[in-house]
């Protein structure tokens, strides 16, 4: 188990190495000078220059590497070049409205695939499972961002229930911040839970088959039972890889429905960021998103083993 | 109904909807409905009617010769896309199949998994941050998304290949690594990156939509099924309708390519038939 822990480790910390390189590499070398290409063609030498150095963008490139990274580290993301603010304070002030709603959408794809997948793997070949495997084809088909406005037309213009869009902040309290999520949760779950159900459905499925569940059931056990005690503790590696997977689409899908309602999320802030070319708080945005999905899968694995005994050797 | 009755009915519904968007966007070269471009702003935001089959837009464009043009950008950029995924994933997998162990095959795939911690939109957002947004962006991103995808797929098909007995028989013949990969194991994997290739055509197809609806693909005036999505997003309360045609598009063409991968595995390998 340490030699594995060990081993798994060594592989985050050079999967978050290669990443920040690669995105250094992009936002700040293959521009050029990023102090000119932020300030436009009209700038002059002098405001230019000011800039590189309120941006700390002077000095050759792999000591600017090391103190972004080191910055990082330390929780400075290096100031806004539009807001003249510190990016950290930013990014803290946004994943208010990101985190909150991947998670909400996380938790509705999940409690709506988890029933929904042992329902169709249970009545295997029959109506319930050809629902719901219809339904599934239909929600993988589907963008989310056009359900979010499909879901904006029919509850919040028609059926004024929900707020179209913005977002009121957890300031008044949980519930009103809630509401405000909770059109753009649906729309990101519901595509995501249609993909969930779809691998809950056949891991339970191929478990099903498994002698132990024959056994569980000559021992007395009911079907249902022996599901519940015996089937999904074992189907759970294959769920659990698609969840940390979802992770990564969810805080992308995130990125596109926070356009489609106006939340003030990381997603706005990365394209104002690019339409307003502040490089240094696309690169610092892009690297969280990035290191969140790595440091997620990494926890995956660990999870592996806590669902798996057998991998602990 | 039997199950393979069932399957093959999938397969030819999925055959005829993605067959009918091809069709769309080739039949656009040659011809659509109205001048796709052409605005008329005494006609604007006309719901379906006898002249305009599916209204028209705020500028008093037909949506219908609209989503034929949208069509092609869609298919295009997801096409090229993939061509990009195969091009440069399946030597890379049948490099890492034909070198299993080594470091080169370790190399490989802990570069895919990298890749994978860039979704499409991130690495999007990344090239347009610095060159500015286009559908070749789109492009680029969406291909570079594939590139680890159909590498895998190759080198895991490969790597059961590689046990065989002909295969023995060829490294005994005197045939080196790169030779056996083209000779006999990448016809042997053909079946797994045609139906590959027809499941990231689909998601190629929900990405750029999603890009060019945030405005990171392909610009103005070039329709695309996104575009004209985020376009009608502030009419929504006063025309609905064109809301509703792009995405059904999408939907519509998205679920053909679906159902045509999934009878295309069971025509082509009954062993990989998923469970059903």
């Amino acid at each position: 188990m340490p030699r594995y822990l060990l081993s798994r480790l060594g592989s985050l910390v050079l999967s978050l190495v290669v990443a920040s390189v690669v995105i250094f590499v992009v936002v700040q070398v293959i521009p050029g000078d990023p102090a000119t290409f932020m300030m436009g063609l009209n700038a002059t030498p002098d405001t230019v220059e000011a800039l590189r150095h309120s941006l700390g963008l002077t000095g050759p490139l792999p000591l600017r590497y090391l103190h972004w990274v080191g910055g990082m580290l330390t929780g400075d993301l290096g100031t806004s070049y539009t807001y003249r603010v510190p990016v950290a304070g930013l990014v803290l002030q946004r994943l208010q409205v990101s985190l909150p709603l991947t998670v909400y959408a996380m938790a509705l794809s999940s409690l709506l695939a988890f029933p929904a997948g042992m329902l169709a793997a249970a009545r295997r070949g029959r109506g319930a499972d050809l629902a719901v495997m219809g339904a599934t084809q239909l929600g993988i088909a589907v963008p989310n961002f056009w359900f979010a406005m499909l879901l904006v037309i029919v509850f919040a213009l028609r059926l004024h229930w929900l707020p179209a869009g913005g977002f009121p902040g957890w300031g008044g309290g949980l519930w009103p911040g809630l509401r405000g999520l909770t059109l753009p949760a649906v729309a990101l779950a519901l595509p995501q839970a249609a993909i969930l159900t779809r691998v809950m459905r056949s891991a339970l499925i191929e478990t099903l088959s498994q002698d132990f569940i024959r056994t569980a059931r000559a021992k007395g056990l009911s079907q249902g039972q022996a599901v519940r005690r015996h089937g999904l503790r074992n189907a759970l590696i294959p769920v659990l890889t698609i969840l940390g997977l979802q992770f990564s689409f969810l805080l992308a899908g995130a990125i596109i429905i926070e356009n489609v309602f106006y939340l003030p999320g990381l997603g706005r802030l990365i394209f104002q960021g690019i339409t307003q070319r502040d490089l240094i708080v696309v690169q610092s945005v892009v690297m969280l998103l990035v290191a969140a999905v790595i440091v997620v899968n990494f926890a995956v694995e660990l999870a592996y083993v806590l669902v798996d005994p057998r991998l602990r050797r | 109904m039997r199950r393979g009755t069932r399957r093959r009915v999938g397969l030819w519904l999925g055959a005829v909807l993605a067959g009918t968007f091809v069709t769309m966007a080739l039949l656009s070269f040659v011809w659509t409905p109205w001048p796709y471009a052409a605005m008329d702003i005494a006609q604007k935001l006309r719901p379906p009617s006898a002249a305009h089959w599916l209204g028209t837009d705020q500028f008093g464009r037909d949506v219908a010769a609209q989503l034929m043009v949208g069509a092609r950008t869609s298919i295009a950029v997801a096409i090229v896309a993939v061509g990009i995924g195969m091009g440069a994933g399946v030597p890379l997998g049948l490099w890492a199949a034909a070198t299993r162990g080594s470091w080169i095959d370790e190399v490989i795939q802990r570069g895919g998994d990298l890749v994978f911690a860039f979704p499409s939109l991130v690495i999007a957002i990344l090239i347009t941050s610095v060159f500015g947004p286009s559908a070749v962006n789109a492009i680029l991103a969406i291909g570079i998304f594939n590139i680890p995808v159909f590498a895998r797929v190759t080198r895991g098909g490969a790597l059961s290949l590689w046990t065989l007995d002909y295969i023995r028989a060829a490294r005994l013949a005197g045939k080196r690594g790169a030779r056996i990969s083209v000779e006999h194991i990448l016809p042997n994997v053909a079946n797994l990156l045609i139906v590959q290739g027809t499941i990231q055509f689909s998601l190629g197809i929900l990405a750029e939509a999603g890009l060019s609806y945030v405005g990171l693909g392909a610009q103005p005036p070039t329709p695309s099924w996104g575009r004209m999505l985020a376009d009608s997003q502030t009419l929504m309360g006063l025309a609905p309708q064109l809301a509703l045609f792009p995405g059904l598009a999408i939907v519509l063409t998205v679920l053909g390519l679906n159902l045509l991968g999934d009878g295309l595995r069971d025509l082509m390998d009954p062993r990989l038939r998923r469970q059903a």
